[in-house]
């Protein structure tokens, strides 16, 4: 099938899931803020957090299982770009309260100014980063 | 344990389940496909557009509908959050997060849903997001 009826599909999952959670829990699905909080949150608070990433996990797994169509090649970027991307994109969620799914997904969805700012900034960021990093340094 | 609570837990599984099978039908966990959307000027790859707009239309009309309910099904209220100021953190993070998100290709929710392909960049990058997550508190008061 082609992609973006691949991403269609998986786009609509996300937005059912942020639906359940809304729904069932009165929770946005961002996956930033419910990481952060399955540490420094105690008892239930943590527990849901923990189960909600065990599940994002879980469910990732599942798909690559049905079809190789979704088995994604390894992520080409050397040791150095990991652990940078890793702590910039943990730092900037962390201080910019959310990332592509509480601001992108729900947050969008709730009209938030902050949210659609968050987007706009992040996406920009994320554009400059790749144009330098493809186009740039003598690439 | 409370019926309620028992669902209350039971739906933040179900949901990140649905979540993480939405992370790997739509492309989100290939890193050079992301990248591939990030990169305007060169081939650009329009695919993750779709997952937003996908994404964003089925969550929008989802809401509007959930909202108008007086509490969800396993909670007493809904928790949604309140703030509406623009601060330094907001932007500045937001920026910190889009560098590392097109140094690698991952966001948050990608990056836990791939790690299950044993990658040793995935099993890399999300100890290293965690460490920087568990970072931003402290660091937020230089701001």
């Amino acid at each position: 099938m082609h992609p973006f009826v691949y991403a269609s599909i998986g786009g609509a999952l996300v937005g059912v899931a942020a639906v359940m959670m809304m729904g069932l829990k009165g929770r946005i699905a961002g996956v930033s803020g419910i990481l952060s909080g399955s540490f420094s949150e105690t008892s239930h608070e943590r527990l849901w957090r923990v189960l909600f990433i065990l599940g994002v996990f879980l469910g990732g797994a599942i798909p690559p299982l049905v079809s190789s169509d979704f088995k994604p090649p390894e992520p080409d970027a050397s040791t150095l770009l990991i652990v940078a991307g890793g702590l910039l994109v943990g730092l900037g969620t962390g201080l910019g309260s959310g990332c592509t799914s509480g601001h992108g997904i729900c947050g969008i969805s709730r009209l938030s100014p902050r949210s659609i700012l968050a987007t706009c900034t992040f996406m920009a960021a994320g554009f400059a980063c790749v144009f330098l990093l493809r186009h740039g340094f003598g690439a | 344990m409370s019926k309620q609570k028992l669902g209350n837990l039971a739906s933040a599984l179900a949901s990140g389940l649905v979540f993480g099978m939405g992370m790997a039908v739509s492309g989100m966990t290939n890193t050079e496909r992301v990248q591939g959307f990030l990169d305007l000027t060169g081939q650009w790859d329009p695919t993750l557009a779709f997952v937003m707009g996908a994404g964003l239309l089925v969550t929008f009309i989802g809401y509007t509908f959930i909202l108008k309910n007086p509490a969800p099904l396993f909670a007493d209220t809904f928790s949604i959050p309140t703030r509406r100021d623009i601060d330094k953190a907001l932007i500045f993070g937001a920026v910190l997060f889009g560098v590392g998100w097109g140094l690698v290709g991952y966001c948050p929710g990608p990056a836990i849903a791939g790690l299950s392909y044993g990658y040793s960049a995935t099993l890399l990058f999300v100890p290293m997001m965690i460490i920087g997550l568990l970072l931003a508190k402290p660091l937020a008061k230089f701001l």
